[in-house]
C-alpha cells in the first residue's frame, strides 16, 4: 500500500509529532486522484473535441453563401449546389415559437414551485408530473401532437405543429433549472425586501428574478440547444419540403435536424457533404444563441458588476 | 414620526414550537430599547412579530396583540405589507441587493413602492444616506453595486435602505454581529443619532453594547432547551444594569449564568 504508515516510525519522544514526514501518504493519494480527475476530463472531452473536429472538418466543404441562399427546390440528392435556407428557416421560426411558448409557461411554473407552493400538495403534484415529463422521449412528444393536433383537431402538418411538439420537451428542462436558480437566491433578500413594506409579487419580479436572471438565460440556452436538435418529433408533425416556407402556421416546413437526416441517408457524396454542412450551421446557430443570450443577460443588469 | 409600541399577551410559535410566551412589554418612541439574552430565548423572534416578518416563515403564527399607537397590528383587517412599511428592519447579516447599485439599493423601497419621479428620489436617497452617514463615502460611486462596499459600509447601506421609506419604527437584529468594532462605532453612533426620530429596537448579544446605546434594556430567558422563551424584564438600561430586580438578569450581566 502506498499509504506508508507514519505510525510505524514515530518521531523521537519528546519532540512531539513531526511536521514533515507525516504528509507522504497524503501526497501520493492526492496525487492519484488529481491524476484521476485530470484523466476523467480529458476523457470526457475527447468526445466532445472529435464531433466539434469532424463536423468541422467535413462541414466546411458546402459552407458557402449558396448554402445559406438556396433551398433543395428542384434539386435531387445527386445533384450538387442547393441549400439549406429552407431548413434554417424552419428551425429558427419553430424554435422561437417553442420558446414564446415553453418560456414563459416553465419560469411561471418555477417560480410558483419556488416561491409560492411551498410544500402543498398542488406543488407536490406539478412537481411529479414535471419529472414525468422529463422523462417523455422525444418521439411520443411528437406522436401526441400528431394524435391530437393533426388527427383530432385536424389540422396540416406546420412548422406550429413541430413547435408543439418541442414545447412538450422544452418546458420540464426550464422549469427544473429555473427552480435551481431560485432556489439558489438567499432568502436574506426576500426579507429585505418585505421588511421594506414590498409586496411579495414584487420582490419576486424586481429582487428575485433579476438575481437569478443569469442563470435562468443559460437554463433556458440549454434547453434551447436541445430541441433545436430534435428530429423525430419534427419528421411526425412539420413533415418534409424541400422548398422555402416562410409560414410556420401552413403546411410543411424544413428544419436543420430533418434536412440532415434526409441528406445523410442519400449515398450521394453531394447530399452527404449538404447533411455536414447543415450539422455545422446547426452548432454554429446554437453558439450564437448562447452568446447573445448572455450578452442581453449581462446588460440587463449594468449594476451587477460580477 | 415616532410611535409607541404596547405589546400584550404575545405568543409566538413556529408550526408545533412555542417559541415566545405570553410576553407584554411597552417600547417608547424616540428612543432605544434593546434585547438581550441568551441564543434561542426568542428575542430575534419577538422582535419579528413587532413588523410581522415572524409569519413569512412557512407554519409560523402568532398570538397577542402589538398595538402601534392606537392599532393593532395584528388586526384583522391590517395588512402585512403596509405594517412592514411602517415599521423597518436591519438584518443581523448585512443584505444589499446585489443586481442594484448603491442608488437603486437605497431607492428600492420606493422604487419597488410606485415612486417614479427622478428628483424626489435624488433627495431622499441622499437624505437617507446622510442619515445613515455614508453618504460622504459613496456619493461619487452611487451607481455602482452596493455589493462592492464593505461590511460596514453595506450594513449602512441597509439602515440608509431601511429609513429611505420613512418608517416610524425600526428594528435592528444583532446589526453589529457581522462586524468590526470600528463599523460597529459608526453603527452605535448612527443609532445614538437616529433615536431622535425613530423607536428603534435592537437586539445584541453584546451587553456593553445594550449598554451604551439604548435607554430601556429587556432581558429574555428560555427555563431549558424545548421551553418557550420569556421576557424576564424590562427596565431602565441603568436600572437592568446595575441593580436588577430579577435574580437571573443579575447572572446573565455579571457572566454568571448557568
Amino acid at each position: 500500500m502506498t499509504t506508508v504508515s507514519v505510525r510505524k516510525n514515530p518521531a523521537p519522544e519528546g519532540t512531539g509529532p513531526s511536521l514533515t514526514s507525516v504528509a507522504t501518504g497524503r501526497k501520493v493519494k492526492d496525487r492519484a486522484v488529481q491524476v484521476l480527475v485530470y484523466g476523467a476530463f480529458a476523457l470526457a472531452v475527447i468526445p466532445l473535441i472529435s464531433v466539434l473536429w469532424t463536423v468541422v472538418v467535413n462541414g466546411i466543404e458546402r459552407l458557402d453563401a449558396d448554402f445559406f441562399a438556396f433551398s433543395m427546390n428542384g434539386l435531387s440528392g445527386m445533384d450538387a449546389g442547393g441549400g439549406a435556407y429552407h431548413a434554417i428557416i424552419g428551425t429558427l421560426e419553430q424554435v422561437a415559437i417553442t420558446s414564446v411558448i415553453a418560456v414563459p409557461i416553465a419560469v411561471l411554473t418555477a417560480i410558483y414551485l419556488v416561491e409560492y407552493g411551498g410544500n402543498s400538495r398542488l406543488a407536490r403534484t406539478i412537481s411529479f408530473f414535471v419529472d414525468v415529463m422529463t422523462g417523455i422521449p422525444s418521439i411520443v412528444a411528437g406522436l401526441f401532437v400528431l394524435a391530437l393536433w393533426l388527427l383530432t383537431f385536424g389540422f396540416e402538418y406546420s412548422g406550429f405543429a413541430g413547435a408543439l411538439a418541442l414545447t412538450i420537451l422544452m418546458i420540464p428542462t426550464v422549469v427544473r433549472a429555473t427552480e435551481e436558480m431560485l432556489k439558489l437566491v438567499p432568502n436574506d433578500l426576500r426579507e429585505a425586501s418585505y421588511a421594506l413594506g414590498v409586496p411579495r409579487w414584487r420582490t419576486v419580479v424586481f429582487v428575485v428574478l433579476p438575481t437569478a436572471l443569469s442563470g435562468i438565460v443559460t437554463g433556458v440556452m440549454l434547453a434551447v440547444a436541445r430541441v433545436m436538435g430534435e428530429t423525430a418529433p419534427l419528421l411526425l408533425t412539420i413533415f418534409f419540403t424541400k422548398a422555402i416556407n416562410t409560414n410556420p402556421f401552413e403546411g410543411p416546413q424544413g428544419s436543420l435536424p430533418t434536412f440532415i437526416w434526409e441528406q445523410a441517408a442519400d449515398p450521394n457524396q453531394n447530399s452527404i457533404d449538404r447533411a455536414w454542412a447543415g450539422a455545422l450551421v446547426l452548432i454554429l446557430i446554437i453558439m450564437l444563441l448562447n452568446l447573445g443570450a448572455r450578452l442581453i443577460a449581462r446588460l440587463w443588469r449594468p449594476a451587477g458588476g460580477h | 414620526m415616532a410611535k409607541r409600541i404596547e405589546v400584550s399577551g404575545l405568543h409566538a410559535y413556529y408550526g408545533g414550537v412555542h417559541a415566545i410566551e405570553d410576553i407584554s412589554m411597552t417600547i417608547e418612541p424616540r428612543s432605544v430599547t434593546a434585547f438581550i439574552g441568551p441564543s434561542g430565548c426568542g428575542k430575534s423572534t419577538f422582535l419579528r412579530t413587532l413588523n410581522r416578518m415572524h409569519e413569512v416563515i412557512p407554519g409560523a403564527r402568532v398570538e397577542g396583540k402589538v398595538m402601534l399607537d392606537d392599532e393593532d397590528l395584528y388586526g384583522a383587517s391590517v395588512d402585512p405589507v403596509a405594517v412592514r412599511r411602517v415599521v423597518g428592519m436591519v438584518f443581523q447579516r448585512p443584505n444589499p441587493f446585489p443586481t442594484m447599485s448603491i442608488y437603486d439599493n437605497v431607492a428600492a423601497g420606493l422604487k419597488l413602492n410606485g415612486v417614479r419621479k427622478k428628483a424626489r428620489l435624488d433627495e431622499i436617497v441622499e437624505e437617507s444616506l446622510q442619515g445613515a452617514n455614508l453618504w460622504n463615502e459613496v456619493k461619487d460611486r452611487l451607481s455602482k453595486p452596493g455589493a462592492g462596499l464593505s461590511g460596514g459600509q453595506q450594513q449602512r447601506l441597509c439602515i440608509a435602505r431601511a429609513i429611505a421609506v420613512q418608517p416610524q419604527v425600526l428594528l435592528m437584529d444583532e446589526p453589529c454581529s457581522a462586524l468590526d468594532p470600528i463599523s460597529t462605532l459608526a453603527i452605535e453612533d448612527l443609532i445614538a443619532k437616529l433615536k431622535s426620530q425613530y423607536t428603534i429596537v435592537i437586539v445584541t448579544h453584546n451587553m456593553q453594547q445594550a449598554a451604551r446605546v439604548s435607554d430601556r434594556t429587556a432581558f429574555f430567558n428560555i427555563a431549558g432547551t424545548g421551553q418557550p422563551g420569556k421576557l424576564i424584564e424590562i427596565d431602565d438600561t441603568s436600572n437592568i444594569f446595575t441593580n436588577p430586580e430579577m435574580k437571573a438578569t443579575e447572572d446573565y450581566i455579571t457572566g454568571r449564568f448557568g
